[in-house]
C-alpha cells in the first residue's frame, strides 16, 4: 500500500516535469532557417530521471528530518571521520607524509597541462579560504568577492604594464589593495541586514566589472591587458615549461601560507568574535564586541586573499580582461565554501578540489559545470547546510579536568 | 551606600508610544534592586536603553564605577556600555548556540583582552599567555556558576536551566560592576529557581557588584532583593524594601486592580 | 524637447517592465522575506517559451493575433509552473532554516536555470518575433513612441489594476495580506500558508512572464542571460519603492526606468547598467526601507 502511493507520487512528479521541461527541452527552433527540431528523447530522459530522483529526494528529506529529531532528542553531533583522522596522530602523520611526497613529485610526473589545472585548483583553495572568513566565519554573504580578485589582478596588470614592476613587488601591494577595497566597500554597507548586504556586494562587484569594461583609459576596456610578466625566479625569467612548475610550487607555498594564517585567525580572539557575530549580532554587541570593527576586519581580511590571488592570476595567465571577473566567478567560489562546509578549512580545501578538478577530469561533466554548481548550492542548502564536512572547527576544549563522556564527543 | 548608577527623567518613545516615562532610578553599590511590574510596563525597554540598544528621547544616565571616573552612558554603543562595566542577560536566551559553553564565556572576555590580527597570526608570547588566561578565567566562572560539567558541550545542546545560567556566566566574564538580569528565572522549575537564588546572592557577595533584576517570580524577588522598584505604564509607581512594597496600595492596584485595595 | 519626450516614453516602457517584474520580488519578499534570486530566470523562461511556441505556430500558419495570444498564454502558464516548482524544491524545505540558506539556494536555482536553458537551447541571441501588432493611429507619433511602447504601458496598467483588485477584494488577497503581516498568526486563524505562498509565486511568475513577452518582442532578441541583469534591476526597483509594498514596486519601477533612460540619453550609454547598480547601492545605504516602506526596528 505504502509502496503503491510512493510510486504514484513519483509518477505524478515525473509527469509534471515532463510537462514543465517540454518547450525548452523538447523543441528547438531555428528562427532564421525556420526549422523546428523535436527532441522526444529528452522527454523520456526527463521522465525517467525525475521518476527516480523523486524517490531519492523524498528519501533524503526523510533522512534529514530523522537527523533533526535525533538532535532535538538530545543526541550528540556525530563527529565526521575527517576530524577523527586529523586528531589521531598515528593516522594523520603518515597520511600527511604521503600527501607531501605526492605534492612534490606531481609536476615531474604529470604534464604541464595537469600542473596548470592543479595550480588553478589551489588558487581556488585560497580564494575559498578567503571568502570563508567572510561568509563561513563572520556570516556575511558577500556576492561581490570577485571584485577584490579583479582589483588584485588589475593592480599587477597596470603596475606591470606602466612601470614594469615585478610579481614579488606587487604581491603585497595586491593584497593591500584588496584589503583597502574591502574596507572602502565594506564601510558603508556593513550596517545592512544580511540579505541586503548580499545584494549590495553583488552590485559593487558588477559596478567594478562594468567600470573596468568601459573606462578604456584606465583599464584598456574589454580587450584587457596582455603580456604581463610571469613571476621571476631570483631575477631570471624562466622558460614556459619551468615557469609552470615554478608557479605550481609558488602556489603550493601560498596555499600553505593561507591555511596557516586562516587557521590561526580562526582560532583566535578575533576568530571567536567573527563566529559569535554570525551566531547572534545583538548578543555579540552586548558582550562588548564592536560590531562594525569586527565585520570590517572580516571583510578586509577576506578581501586580502582575493587581492593576492588576483596578482597571482594575472602573473599566471599573463593576460587579464574584465570577462574573467563576472558574478559567476563569485558564485563558483561561494559554491566551494558552501559545498565544503561554511567555516571549515578542510571542507573548503576539499570543496575546491572537487569543484575545480572534477569538471576538468571528467570531460563529460565540463559542459554541465555551471549547471552542477547551481544544483550544488540548492542541494546543499536543502539537505546539508553544514557542508560535506561539518563541525570540524576546532573548538576550545578545556582539558584541565576529566569531563565524563569526553571520549565519544 | 553610594550610588553606582543614576537615571534621571529617562524617557523612551516609539513613535507615539511612550514606553518609559520620566523615570528616576538609582542603583547603589552592591545592592540587589528588583524591577517589577506588569507585562509591557517598560522594564525590558529600560534595560535596552541602559545597554545602548535603544537611544533615550530624554533624560540622563550617569555611572560612577568604583575606582574609576564617573561619566554618562547616554548615546553610547552597546559594546562601549559593556566595556564601561554594565552588562546584561536576555529575556529570550541569546547564546551562541554553535559555540561551546567555554567559548561562549570566552566571548565575554573579548572586551577585557586585546590580541589583534597580528597577534593572532604570529601568536607571540603575550597572545599565548592572554589566551591561556582567558580560558582559565572563563573556566573559573563556569565553576562559580555551577555549569562547569558542560564546559565542552555546544551551548545549543544545554538544558534550559543551564542555558540561563550560562547567560549569567557569559555576562560575568565581562567584569561588570552592574549586572542586569532580564527574567533569569523565566521557565525554570522550583528547584532550578532555588539554585538561581543562591547564585545571585553569591555573585553579589563574591563579585561585589550591583544587580538590577527584572523578575516575575515574586518569591524569588521578595527573598533576595534589597530594594524593589515597581513600574507601570513606563512610570515608576513605587520604590522601597520588599516589606514596604508588599503593603503598598498603589502596587496592589497596579497588579490586581482597584477592587483589591483594602 | 522631442528628444526629451522620446526618452520619457522610453523610460516609461522600461519602467513598466521593471514594475511588472519587481512585483514578483516584492510579493514574495512580503510573504517569506526571501529575495527570490531566480525570479529573473522565470522571466527569461517566459520569454523563451513564448519564442518557441510562436515559432512553432508560425510554421503551422496560424494568424498573427492567435500567435500572440497563444504564445503569451503559454509563457504565463509555463512561468507560473516554474515559479511554483522552484518554490517547492528550493525554498519550501528551508522554511525554518537560517536566513541566508534560502538566499544561497535561490542563487543556486538562478544559476541552474540559466545553464539549463543554455544547454537545452543555445547560448546565442535568438531573434524574437514582433508579436505586438502595429496600430494605424500610432503612425502620427512614430518619432516619439511606438505601438509596442504604448502596448507595454497599457498592459502594465491593466495588470496593475487587476492585481490591486485581487489583493484588495478577494479572499485570497486578504489571506496574502494576513500572511505578510504575521505568518504564525495567519496560520492560527486557519490560513493555509503553503497554499498562499504557492499562489504568491504563481502570480509573481505570471507577471514576470507578461513582462518577458512584452519586452522581448519590443527589443527583438533574447538569450539565456537576459534574466540576470533585468532581475537585479527589477529588484532595485522593488527596494527603491520599499520592498514588500506593491505600489512601491510600481513607483520604483518607473523611477528606475526614467533614471536609466535619461542617464543613458544625456550622460553616457556605456554605463547604462552602472546607473542602476549605483542607484541600488545608494538606496540600500541611505534609505534601506525604500520610498514607501516602513522602517521597522529590530525587536530585542
Amino acid at each position: 500500500m505504502q509502496k503503491k502511493s510512493e510510486i504514484k507520487k513519483s509518477l505524478l512528479v515525473s509527469l509534471w516535469f515532463m510537462f514543465l521541461t517540454f518547450p525548452i527541452m523538447v523543441i528547438r527552433v531555428n528562427p532564421v532557417e525556420k526549422l523546428v527540431e523535436w527532441r522526444w528523447r529528452n522527454m523520456v530522459i526527463v521522465g525517467v530521471g525525475s521518476f527516480v530522483l523523486s524517490f531519492v529526494w523524498r528519501y533524503m528529506l526523510r533522512q534529514k528530518e530523522a537527523g533533526l529529531k535525533r538532535i532535538y532528542a538530545g543526541g550528540r553531533y556525530k563527529i565526521p571521520s575527517i576530524q577523527r583522522v586529523s586528531e589521531d596522530r598515528r593516522l594523520f602523520i603518515p597520511l600527511l607524509a604521503v600527501l607531501s611526497v605526492f605534492v612534490v613529485i606531481f609536476p615531474f610526473i604529470f604534464s604541464a597541462y595537469q600542473v596548470n589545472i592543479m595550480t588553478t585548483a589551489l588558487m581556488y583553495v585560497v580564494l575559498g579560504l578567503g571568502l570563508n572568513i567572510v561568509v563561513g566565519l563572520a556570516g556575511l554573504l558577500d556576492l561581490g568577492y570577485v571584485a577584490f580578485y579583479a582589483v588584485g589582478a588589475y593592480t599587477y596588470g597596470l603596475l606591470n604594464h606602466h612601470f614594469g614592476l615585478g610579481f614579488w613587488a606587487v604581491l603585497p601591494a595586491g593584497a593591500f589593495m584588496g584589503a583597502l577595497f574591502g574596507i572602502l566597500l565594506g564601510f558603508p554597507v556593513l550596517r545592512l541586514r544580511g540579505d541586503y548586504l548580499a545584494i549590495v556586494t553583488l552590485g559593487f562587484g558588477e559596478i567594478i566589472r562594468l567600470v573596468l569594461e568601459n573606462w578604456n583609459d584606465l583599464s584598456f576596456g574589454p580587450s584587457g591587458i596582455a603580456n604581463i610578466d610571469r613571476p621571476s625566479f631570483f631575477g631570471m625569467q624562466l622558460s614556459l615549461q619551468s615557469a609552470t612548475v615554478y608557479i605550481y610550487f609558488l602556489m603550493i607555498t601560498l596555499a600553505l601560507f593561507t591555511v596557516f594564517v586562516v587557521n590561526r585567525l580562526q582560532n583566535s580572539r578575533i576568530g571567536r568574535a567573527w563566529i559569535a557575530l554570525r551566531e547572534d549580532e545583538i548578543a555579540c554587541q552586548a558582550m562588548g564586541i564592536d560590531k562594525t570593527k569586527t565585520k570590517l576586519s572580516a571583510f578586509a581580511l577576506g578581501a586580502t586573499w582575493a587581492g593576492m590571488m588576483g596578482v597571482f592570476f594575472a602573473a599566471k595567465t599573463t593576460f587579464i580582461n574584465p570577462a574573467s571577473f563576472t558574478f559567476l566567478e563569485s558564485a563558483i567560489i561561494l559554491s566551494i565554501v558552501v559545498l565544503g562546509g561554511m567555516g571549515s578549512i578542510a571542507g573548503v580545501i576539499i570543496g575546491a578540489f572537487v569543484l575545480i578538478l572534477l569538471p576538468e577530469y571528467l570531460r563529460a561533466f565540463s559542459d554541465y559545470r555551471m549547471l552542477m554548481f547551481g544544483a550544488i548550492l540548492v542541494i546543499m542548502m536543502v539537505f546539508r547546510p553544514q557542508g560535506i564536512i561539518s563541525n570540524v572547527r576546532r573548538t576550545y576544549k578545556f582539558e584541565g579536568i576529566n569531563v565524563p563522556g569526553e571520549k565519544n564527543k | 551606600m553610594k550610588a553606582v548608577m543614576e537615571i534621571k527623567k529617562l524617557t523612551v518613545d516609539f513613535g507615539g508610544l511612550r514606553a518609559v516615562d520620566h523615570l528616576d532610578l538609582e542603583v547603589k553599590e552592591r545592592e540587589i534592586l528588583a524591577l517589577i511590574g506588569p507585562n509591557g510596563a517598560g522594564k525590558t525597554t529600560l534595560f535596552n536603553c541602559i545597554t545602548g540598544i535603544y537611544a533615550p528621547s530624554e533624560g540622563s544616565m550617569s555611572i560612577s564605577p568604583p575606582g574609576k571616573k564617573p561619566g554618562t552612558i547616554n548615546g553610547l554603543k552597546p559594546n562601549i556600555v559593556t566595556r564601561k562595566g554594565i552588562t546584561r542577560t536576555f529575556q529570550n536566551i541569546r547564546l551562541f548556540p554553535n559555540m561551546t559553553v567555554l567559548e561562549n564565556v570566552m566571548i565575554g572576555r573579548h572586551c577585557r583582552t586585546r590580541a589583534r590580527i597580528a597577534g593572532a597570526v604570529f601568536r607571540g608570547r603575550a597572545t599565548v599567555r592572554e589566551e591561556q588566561a582567558t580560558v582559565e578565567y572563563s573556566y573559573h566562572i563556569l565553576e562559580k556558576t555551577g555549569i562547569a560539567q558542560y564546559v565542552n558541550e555546544f551551548a545549543g545542546n544545554l538544558p534550559y536551566g543551564a542555558q540561563r545560567l550560562l547567560e549569567i556566566a557569559r555576562a560575568l566574564a565581562t567584569e561588570p560592576f552592574i549586572l542586569l538580569l532580564d527574567e533569569p528565572a523565566a521557565g525554570m522549575n522550583p528547584q532550578e529557581t532555588g539554585v538561581l537564588d543562591d547564585l545571585i546572592s553569591k555573585i553579589r557577595e563574591e563579585e561585589k557588584i550591583a544587580i538590577l533584576l527584572i523578575e516575575h517570580d515574586m518569591r524569588l524577588v521578595m527573598s533576595i532583593s534589597d530594594r524593589i522598584a515597581v513600574m507601570d505604564y513606563g512610570k515608576k509607581i513605587a520604590e522601597g524594601t520588599p516589606e514596604e512594597i508588599r503593603n503598598n496600595p498603589v502596587v496592589i492596584k497596579a497588579y490586581l486592580g482597584e477592587e483589591f485595595v483594602a | 524637447m522631442e528628444y526629451f519626450v522620446q526618452l520619457f516614453m522610453g523610460g516609461l516602457t522600461r519602467g513598466s517592465i521593471y514594475a511588472l517584474i519587481a512585483l514578483g520580488y516584492t510579493m514574495v519578499y512580503g510573504i517569506i522575506e526571501l529575495i527570490n534570486f531566480a525570479h529573473g530566470e522565470i522571466y527569461m523562461i517566459g520569454a523563451f517559451t513564448a519564442l518557441i511556441i510562436a515559432s512553432v505556430l508560425t510554421l503551422h500558419g496560424f494568424n498573427e493575433i492567435a500567435i500572440f495570444v497563444l504564445a503569451s498564454l503559454a509563457a504565463v502558464i509555463y512561468s507560473s509552473a516554474y515559479g511554483f516548482t522552484i518554490e517547492k524544491i528550493a525554498y519550501k524545505p528551508l522554511r525554518h532554516a537560517p536566513r541566508l540558506s534560502p538566499l544561497i539556494s535561490a542563487i543556486g536555482m538562478s544559476i541552474f536555470l540559466q545553464n539549463y536553458v543554455l544547454l537545452a537551447q543555445t547560448s546565442d541571441f535568438l531573434p524574437f518575433p514582433g508579436l505586438i501588432p502595429e496600430f494605424g493611429f500610432m503612425k502620427k507619433y512614430e518619432h516619439i513612441s511606438s505601438s509596442a511602447e504604448l502596448m507595454i504601458f497599457l498592459t502594465t496598467a491593466v495588470v496593475m489594476v487587476i492585481l490591486t483588485c485581487v489583493i484588495k477584494f478577494t479572499k485570497i488577497g486578504k489571506a496574502m495580506r494576513a500572511t505578510a503581516q504575521d505568518r504564525k498568526m495567519a496560520m492560527l486563524v486557519g490560513v493555509d500558508i503553503n497554499r498562499i505562498i504557492s499562489i504568491t509565486f504563481i502570480i509573481g511568475s505570471a507577471l514576470a512572464a507578461v513582462g518577458g513577452v512584452l519586452i522581448a518582442s519590443h527589443i527583438g532578441q533574447i538569450n539565456f542571460y537576459i534574466g540576470f541583469i533585468v532581475g537585479i534591476k527589477a529588484f532595485t526597483a522593488a527596494v527603491l519603492g520599499g520592498i514588500g509594498s506593491i505600489p512601491g514596486a510600481v513607483l520604483g519601477g518607473f523611477i528606475l526606468g526614467w533614471t536609466e533612460s535619461f542617464a543613458t540619453g544625456y550622460v553616457s550609454s556605456d554605463y547604462e547598467d552602472v546607473f542602476a547598480f549605483a542607484l541600488l547601492v545608494l538606496i540600500l545605504i541611505f534609505r534601506p526601507a525604500g520610498l514607501l516602506g516602513k522602517s521597522g526596528s529590530q525587536k530585542v
